[in-house]
């Protein structure tokens, strides 16, 4: 497949990974946080860590949109469906994390709830068109790269005067939590977490920019380079961290030039921040309450907001105790860690939201890289 | 009464309008049902005995049986629709143990409100689909459910086939060292289908690859001997057939992904859409385990028939207790192919 299959070329991944070997200092151990799941779940799914020398590591980071919802908000949905008797239309990602005691979407669908999956918002917008007489709520999740079409949702349903859409808002953004985890007594004072680097978002860069990691860069001196989400993307930007750590740069570069500018999406962003504002707070399952890490909608957009429009129980948050989806979020522990994972917690039956999503790092872990040899073996030549 | 007299203008044919509950009540209605489209279309000696049960011919050989039950949506889609698919379903049921399928039955749960005339069309591609394979349906059954309780139609058909001495075609047949070939591109049911589900209208050229295989199965079993496990991929796709049979014989599979074939249009949707062609669904398409000496000689067969041009050996059977299925990637790396956990879902980042 054109624009594709270059991406994923095996001769090229040889050079690159030759060059890997030949660059990483042995002498040396390189830890780098991949930031998304989608570059977790590309590594896995292609096989890249088999062409990385053995001291280059990666620490897996929290940037899947699932996982780091709460249950509380989960919950929250459930409710929703539920309770006030709404269609809600999620993306599919959502339909199978177990909320409190293991209730998910589907299963509240399995119930009689009208849950319904959509592909985008303009799907639940059509919903809502097809049945004036239901309230229809779009559960919008991710990060900056889902957060620009809930905007366009929004305004459109403003314009054309609906009066039965609304939008339970939990979008999050990407900067704020890169700089908690960077902040966190893991990384800067217990050093349990060795970070040398990191692998920048690809689709959320496309809309920020790189330009808001310049911060972090500068301030706690770690290179970051934005990667594109084909395997070759990671190895190319693998190389440009290993070179700026050996040459101890910490600089902002970019690898997905084909996509992401400096200034990013600028009709986009200017959207964004015309129908949402800060949170003072969100809770991020893993990293806890983070400050101004999430958006909600501005009063000037009250009547789409479902929050305001539906009456939900505030609820704790409360997490099956023995599940590491927290601290492998965090990159403290990896899935295999975790003492649920492949026993009681696999994707047919998940306990925590890492084994659901298909960038959660446990899913990766146990659809692509389960029993893992040390050295692969032959293949089929 | 004259011959233009109107009142012989008057139908009782079923074919307009819709189902009502009388169409399952035992009724006129019912009789008329069946005799102006089950029977008409798929006439043949067996339904024209007109008993409870068909009387079938003396058979001399062990005897295969297969049932599947079709609730497929959209019953409409590129390439096929229901009616060709619950023939083709049980068909390559029976044909994956080395069969040759003989009769066929087929029972039909229709919704209340549905359309004669989808029914109709639905019946009639059945009944090309049965005469197209050689094998006609012998019995039937109509029932009618109350409307929201069905999804216009489900289709349950089952197949009867009879073994040739000597075959023995089984999923728990594997060995170590034996070559894994599959008859052609993988993903293009699954994906025809998504293309037109609804609030997923994407435009695209890809069809159905619904189609029997007992023919091909034939030339393969003609072409060497020593075949020694067939399986249609169909729901779960090439990745839950393969790890099927690996768990059916315990071994461990590797397979490499440059040699399996995707075509271009169906590798673009599944990128586009977040899917793993491995997992998408196939009705034409068949995997076939056999001797590492055998494999060219089989391949060749599989390619010189119609229903196989782009055949391909993609990998081989290996010791392996935990019964692994693994796939040497386009990049160089290795990879656990899994079972698909639940239904595919899009991904949304």
């Amino acid at each position: 497949m054109k624009y594709v299959d270059e991406y994923r070329d095996q001769e090229l991944a040889k050079t690159i990974a030759g060059s890997i070997a030949t660059e990483a200092d042995p002498e040396k151990s390189y830890h780098f946080m991949e930031f998304c799941g989608g570059h977790t779940h590309a590594m896995f799914r292609y096989g890249v860590q088999d062409l990385m020398p053995q001291n280059v590591h990666f620490v897996h980071g929290p940037g899947c949109p699932v996982c780091v919802l709460p249950i509380c908000r989960l919950d929250d949905a459930v409710e929703l469906a539920e309770r006030h008797g709404v269609i809600l239309c999620t993306y599919g990602d959502m339909m199978r994390v177990p909320g409190i005691k293991q209730r998910s979407l589907i299963r509240a669908k399995a119930d009689g709830a009208d849950v319904r999956m959509v592909y985008s918002t303009l799907d639940a917008l059509k919903i809502a068109r097809e049945n004036s007489e239901r309230q229809v709520v779009f559960f919008a999740i991710g990060f900056e790269t889902t957060t620009p079409p809930t905007a366009v949702a929004i305004k459109t349903a403003q314009a054309e005067g609906f009066k039965n859409f609304s939008v339970f808002c939990n979008h999050v953004l990407t900067p704020a939590a890169i700089s908690h985890i960077l902040e966190s007594p893991e990384v800067r004072e217990l050093g349990i977490v060795k970070i040398d680097g990191f692998l920048g978002p690809s689709h959320v860069s496309s809309v920020i920019g790189s330009q808001p990691y310049e911060f972090f860069a500068e301030e706690f001196q770690k290179p970051v380079v934005i990667a594109g989400f084909e395997p070759l993307d990671v190895m190319q930007s693998v190389l440009m961290l290993i070179r700026q750590v050996n040459e101890d740069r910490h600089e902002v570069e970019n690898e997905y030039t084909r996509v992401v500018t400096e200034e990013g999406n600028l009709k986009a962003q200017a959207l964004v921040s015309e129908v949402f504002e800060l949170r003072k707070t969100f809770e991020w399952r893993g990293l806890g309450t983070v400050p101004y890490s999430a958006l909600r909608i501005r009063d000037a957009y009250a009547d789409f907001d479902a929050e305001k429009r539906f009456e939900l129980s505030v609820k704790a948050s409360r997490e099956v105790t023995s599940c590491e989806c927290p601290s492998i979020l965090r990159g403290v522990k990896k899935p295999t860690d975790c003492k649920l994972f492949g026993t009681v917690c696999t994707p047919q039956n998940p306990i925590g939201s890492c084994m659901v999503s298909c960038e959660g790092a446990c899913a990766a872990y146990w659809t692509y890289g389960r029993f893992r040899e040390p050295k692969p073996l032959e293949a089929a030549e | 009464m004259s011959a233009n007299d109107p009142r012989l203008a008057v139908t009782t044919s079923s074919v307009r309008g819709v189902v009502d509950m009388t169409h399952g009540a035992g009724g006129r209605a019912m009789t008329e049902l069946i005799r102006d489209i089950f029977q008409r279309h798929l006439a043949n000696e067996f339904l024209a005995q007109g008993n409870d049960a068909a009387l079938l011919g003396t058979v001399c050989g062990r005897l295969v049986m297969a049932t599947d039950a079709h609730v497929i949506s959209p019953l409409f889609f590129p390439g096929g629709d229901i009616g060709a698919l619950a023939v083709h379903g049980t068909l390559n049921d029976v044909a994956m143990m080395g069969a040759r399928p003989l009769w066929l039955s087929a029972s039909f749960i229709l919704e209340e409100g549905f359309p004669l005339a989808e029914l109709e069309r639905i019946v009639v591609s059945m009944a090309f689909a049965a005469r197209k394979a050689g094998v006609p349906v012998v019995a039937g059954d109509t029932k009618v459910v109350e409307k929201g309780k069905g999804d216009g139609v489900f289709i349950s058909t089952t197949g009867v086939g009879v073994l040739a001495d000597g075959t023995d075609v089984s999923g728990s047949n594997a060995r170590p060292g034996d070559a894994i070939l599959v008859s052609g591109t993988i993903g293009d049911h699954g994906v025809a289908i998504l293309s037109k589900r609804e609030h997923l209208d994407f435009d695209t050229e890809i069809t159905s690859d619904s189609q029997p295989l007992h023919d091909l199965v034939a030339a393969m079993l003609a072409a060497i001997s020593g075949i020694r496990a067939l399986r249609d991929p169909t729901r779960g796709g090439l990745s839950a057939t393969l790890n099927e049979i690996a768990q059916q014989s315990k071994v461990g599979m590797v397979i490499r992904e440059a040699a399996v074939p995707v075509k271009p249009e169906v590798a673009a949707a599944c990128e586009l859409l977040g899917l793993d062609p491995l997992n998408v669904a196939n009705e034409g398409k068949l995997v076939a385990i056999c001797a590492a000496q055998d494999a060219e000689t089989l391949l060749a067969a599989i390619r010189a028939h119609p229903r196989g041009p782009d055949a391909a050996i993609i990998g081989e059977v290996v010791a392996d207790q935990r019964a692994l299925v693994r796939m040497k990637t386009r990049l160089g790396g290795m990879r656990v192919v899994d079972w698909i956990a639940g239904e595919q879902l899009p991904r949304i980042c």
